[in-house]
């Protein structure tokens, strides 16, 4: 089977991480990096960059901002639960 | 019914009780997804303002909207789609010289290439606080385009698949995965000033 080149092998790399590869492309993938450092090295550092992301939780947000988001919510769901109300009266 | 038992029920029952006109169930979704939501709305409009701006008009859509909901992607992934096409008016409504879109991505070739190849540490995270490595990583993201940026959001620290951000974002599965690549190796990148092993060791892997 031909070698892959680096260029290749970059072109791969995020399905290669996200486990989404077929099985003899990532034979090759898995290849490649057994020979080529710089490509290990890549690899490596954005697992890692991948891995650090993942899942990083979201600052709480403001009070202020929350306590603005839900005043504005519940005048409209009233609003709309006053029609809705109407409605049924007719 | 106590607020905090909220917490243990099912996101579908949630949307099918908030769209029988429950209020608290859909305050309940709020409280679940505003977090997510004003970050992801600070990242494409990197303003805090809009960004709120954002966050409001998408739960008052979302709200309006909620019979449109069909049930069969997730809520998240539905709302996050009224989320970035408001946080891209507010976007084009500043930037009046040049349209904005999450298609303008052009590709140069120029975002793939690498040019710092330096091993990390072993558990890089662990050489800084908390909140150090909260802005480190922030800010990397804050540097990417926008186009590139959503993408990483939604898919590496919201955990959306491809085809889910492939939806909320109205682009190609393709696309998404070009972009993700290049979004992962610019912060590799940038990453790599911080995280490089120290020392003489930095190519200890040679």
């Amino acid at each position: 089977m031909p070698l892959l080149t680096c260029k290749d092998f970059l072109m791969e790399l995020s399905d290669y991480l996200d486990e989404a590869l077929d099985a003899e492309l990532r034979a090759k993938l898995e290849q490649h990096i057994t020979e080529c450092p710089n490509c290990w090295v890549i690899a490596d550092t954005t697992k890692k960059t991948v891995k650090i992301y993942k899942g990083m939780e979201p600052y709480p947000i403001p009070s202020d901002v929350e306590a603005r988001l839900m005043a504005a919510l519940e005048q409209k769901m009233a609003a709309k639960q006053k029609s809705v109300a109407a409605v049924r009266r007719k | 019914m106590a607020v905090s038992s909220f917490t243990a029920i099912d996101e579908g029952a949630l949307v099918a009780q908030a769209r029988e006109g429950d209020a608290a169930s859909f305050s309940e979704l709020v409280r679940r997804y505003e977090g997510k939501i004003f970050r992801l709305a600070q990242h494409v409009t990197q303003n805090r303002e809009d960004a709120e701006d954002v966050l409001q008009e998408t739960f008052m859509k979302a709200y309006e909207h909620l019979d449109q909901f069909q049930g069969n992607s997730k809520f998240y992934t539905w709302i996050v789609r009224i989320a970035v096409n408001q946080a891209l008016m507010k976007l084009r409504r500043r930037k009046t010289d040049k349209s904005v879109s999450l298609d303008e991505a052009i590709d140069t070739g120029e975002d793939t290439v690498v040019r710092e190849i330096a091993a990390w540490e072993e558990d890089p995270e662990e050489q800084f606080t908390r909140e150090e490595l909260g802005k480190i990583l922030d800010t990397a993201v804050q540097s990417l385009d926008p186009p590139y940026r959503t993408v990483f959001m939604l898919r590496d620290v919201d955990e959306l698949s491809t085809e889910e951000t492939a939806e909320a974002l109205g682009l190609s599965v393709p696309a998404v995965k070009s972009r993700l690549l290049r979004a992962r190796l610019q912060l590799r990148e940038k990453l790599t000033r911080y995280f490089k092993r120290k020392g003489g060791d930095a190519f200890a892997y040679l």
